[in-house]
């Protein structure tokens, strides 16, 4: 085991196995997000939004996982790409990349930086209010309506553009990424056509997803 | 057909190279590249000048020598087939051809398009082989019963030649198929058993140090492999190496 992220298939599981992670991550805030636009006047989003940002397994135990998860991919990507820049030190001055290979896959890291500038946007918005409000000024979570914060935010035009701007960028990474982390942990097999089928379904629904609740608390306020 | 050759040019391995114009005439669409070539070379030395240095052997696609990047690709555009075997039919007359070295840091040039590619023997030294006792009593191959589905798939993996056209391809000069067929052909047999972790923890380790990229899953190789290695060799290897891993 030891040095085993030292080895070219040590870090690409790992690069496989935190993709996982967050997209499993992802789904649940999808699920979550989901429920914002429910004609409910917010209450099962602003109780499951309230279960999340109290609950201390989510709150000390998941999140601080998610972080570290999120910057381990981030960190790893890079330092793979710098790696791999390494590896061919003089480029073709003639190369055609898409007789054999898709644009999303010889792009996961100009994607992936999208992704990345995208969350501390995200991050700005939403986590850390979330952090202010409850650990620096402590403030009482309860009863606190989580759906006006959501709305408010997404009245903004250049806000909710970006956003949307950011998933697409988000189902382009999927798109080669969720069925590349099959193939990194060794799952090429009869099930590989459906695990396929199953990752572009995800890859694209996800995202597109979250650009319908963007645009229906955009239109609706 | 009268084509423009766009080559690089390097005198040796220190030499900074640079891509130089030819111009080739009354090339027939029924020779191979390598035929093209061969002719580009005569008219220079006719003319006093140094001919262009690329590696060839065997010109029926078997040897793994030949190793051109054609117009952007390994072996150039057509599909299953070594720079030897691409005929000069899958080009237009007037048409300007870039011909480049395989570029990778583990295969440094030694001249013009001629690509060092012993970094692939060491990998194979490290643990591309099976051990058996020579001594006169060699058990027959024969006698070990071998799943005719495993068989195939091994036969699939060996036939890789080593051209190195998936390290040329990968995005990322990975040499990950390479390997992955190497590791494979063994993996699947009986014999490949009882050295098996030792096989891809060696072979992966030398893979690494020899400066090869990471694999990004991108599948250009296995499109580009003239003898269609399938990315399965890839999975199984990555199998193998945490089998492995854990083990130790």
């Amino acid at each position: 085991m030891s040095g085993l992220l030292k080895s070219s298939i040590g870090r690409k599981y790992a690069m496989a196995l935190s993709a996982f992670f967050l997209m499993f991550f992802l789904l649940q805030h999808f699920v979550i997000n989901v429920t914002s636009i429910f004609p409910d006047n917010g209450e099962v989003f602003n109780q499951l939004s309230y279960f999340m940002g109290t609950n201390p397994l989510v709150q000390y135990v998941l999140q601080p996982v998610l972080l570290f998860g999120v910057i381990f991919h981030f960190v790893m990507g890079f330092i793979l790409e710098l790696k791999n820049k390494k590896a061919r030190k003089v480029t073709y001055a003639k190369n055609n990349g898409g007789a054999n290979s898709t644009w999303m896959s010889r792009n996961m890291i100009y994607s992936g930086i999208a992704i990345l500038a995208f969350m501390v946007f995200h991050f700005n918005d939403f986590w850390v209010p979330e952090i202010v409000d409850k650990f620096i000024e402590g403030n009482s979570q309860e009863g606190k309506d989580y759906l006006h914060h959501v709305q408010e935010m997404f009245q903004n035009p250049i806000r909710v553009a970006v956003y949307v701007i950011a998933f697409v960028f988000l189902a382009l990474h999927l798109l080669h990424g969720f069925n590349s982390a099959f193939q990194s942990v060794g799952a090429n097999n009869k099930y590989t056509k459906g695990l396929k089928l199953f990752s572009q379904i995800y890859a694209i629904g996800v995202p597109v997803g979250f650009i319908i609740i963007a645009l229906v608390h955009f239109f609706n306020h | 057909m009268n084509l423009t050759l766009k080559i690089w040019r390097q005198k040796n391995a220190s030499d900074k190279g640079k891509m130089v114009d030819y111009k080739v005439t009354d090339i027939s669409e029924h020779m191979s590249f390598l035929e093209m070539m061969d002719v580009l070379n005569e008219q220079l030395i006719n003319k006093g000048e140094e001919p262009v240095a690329f590696d060839h052997d065997c010109r029926e696609g078997i040897c793994g020598m030949c190793s051109m990047y054609i117009n952007g690709e390994a072996h150039g555009p057509d599909r299953g087939v070594t720079t030897c075997q691409l005929h000069m039919r899958m080009f237009n007359d007037r048409d300007t051809i870039y011909i480049e070295p395989f570029r990778a840091a583990a295969f440094p040039v030694i001249k013009d398009l001629v690509v060092d590619r012993s970094s692939f023997e060491r990998i194979q030294q490290a643990g591309g082989f099976i051990s058996v006792n020579t001594s006169g009593n060699t058990q027959d191959a024969n006698s070990i019963p071998i799943a005719k589905d495993a068989a195939d798939e091994a036969m699939d993996a060996a036939t890789c030649i080593g051209c190195g056209a998936c390290v040329a391809t990968c995005k990322n000069s990975s040499a990950m198929l390479f390997v992955g067929a190497k590791v494979s052909q063994y993996a699947l047999l009986p014999q490949g058993q009882v050295e098996a972790a030792d096989r891809v923890l060696n072979m992966v380790k030398q893979m690494d140090e020899e400066g090869f990229g990471n694999c990004t899953n991108t599948g250009a190789c296995e499109i580009e492999c003239p003898k269609g290695i399938s990315l399965e060799n890839i999975a199984r290897m990555n199998r193998e190496y945490m089998k492995a891993s854990m083990k130790g």
